[in-house]
């Protein structure tokens, strides 16, 4: 294999994932925690497809292409919500929407 | 020559994976960081042409920089001026333990990865040119993963009705608020 080798990927690909995840713990905005999962979840494919070179395997690649088909569907109900809570005149702040807290 | 080529694409797309990352969650306005986002998954599809992954790098663009990220910018464009939240909420002290806590969670990944892999990530296995390929992943799709196939076209549709349902206020609803 030309190039760096696998681990190189998955170095990239957690500290993507960290960067998410500081995104989804800090941000109010629900887009915008939103979109930091989207990072996330790229993160993980990434290791996913890396793995799979590394394995020789294609498997890894049909479980990241069945990863971005959720994520896809992940992104529609979120953005429904978002839209839903912007019709009621809610305050688009993750912080705000505590309705359902025990 | 050819691997120095290799390395200096590599780096190019790593990095601008790693920066639009940033760009994503430090951006106020969403409208950029949406923006941001569609630059990672560009730089996330060059890394994964790197990893011989063409049908996945193809739908990446197609389906992910394309078609979701148009429906963002579209929910994005609906909210407007709304849609700019404060950058970052909670006390100091819970901001600072989101830190805390996302990097531990990347040290716990390195550590993870490096204790059960470490040694076994230098040689990766020799692949075919079909590795990747449109055919090669239709094959699989078709017989060894024909249930997740299909599971995910039903996801699909539950996710689309649901949309469709939550995007949709009632009368009563319009008239409360």
């Amino acid at each position: 294999m030309d190039g760096p080798d696998v681990g190189w990927y998955i170095v990239v690909a957690a500290m993507l994932f960290g960067i998410g995840a500081l995104g989804v713990m800090m941000r109010r905005s629900p887009l915008i925690v939103l979109l930091s999962l989207e990072l996330m979840l790229n993160a993980a494919n990434l290791t996913l497809i890396a793995f799979a070179r590394q394995q020789g395997n294609l498997d890894g690649q049909i479980f990241a292409l069945a990863v971005m088909a959720v994520a896809a569907a992940e992104v529609a109900i979120g953005l429904g919500l978002i839209v839903a809570m912007g019709r009621r005149r809610m305050l688009l702040d993750v912080d705000q929407a505590s309705a359902l807290r025990g | 020559m050819g691997n120095v080529l290799v390395w200096v694409v590599w780096f190019l797309a790593a990095g601008g994976c790693l920066a639009s990352g940033v760009a994503v969650v430090s951006v106020t306005n969403p409208f950029f960081s949406a923006l941001a986002l569609i630059g990672n998954l560009a730089s996330l599809a060059v890394l994964y042409l790197l990893l011989a992954a063409e049908f996945v790098a193809a739908a990446q663009v197609l389906v992910y920089a394309g078609a979701v990220m148009v429906m963002f910018l579209f929910v994005v464009a609906y909210l407007g001026g709304r849609a700019d939240a404060p950058w970052a909420g909670g006390p100091p002290l819970l901001r600072s333990a989101a830190v805390v806590a996302a990097v531990a969670l990347l040290v716990e990944i390195v550590v993870v990865l490096g204790l059960a892999w470490g040694d076994n990530l230098t040689d990766p296995a020799e692949v075919s040119d079909s590795f990747g390929s449109p055919a090669a992943i239709g094959e699989a799709f078709l017989t060894d993963h024909l249930l997740a196939f299909e599971i995910t076209s039903i996801v699909l549709l539950v996710a689309a009705v649901g949309g469709v349902v939550l995007g949709t206020t009632r009368e009563k609803e319009d008239e409360a608020a």
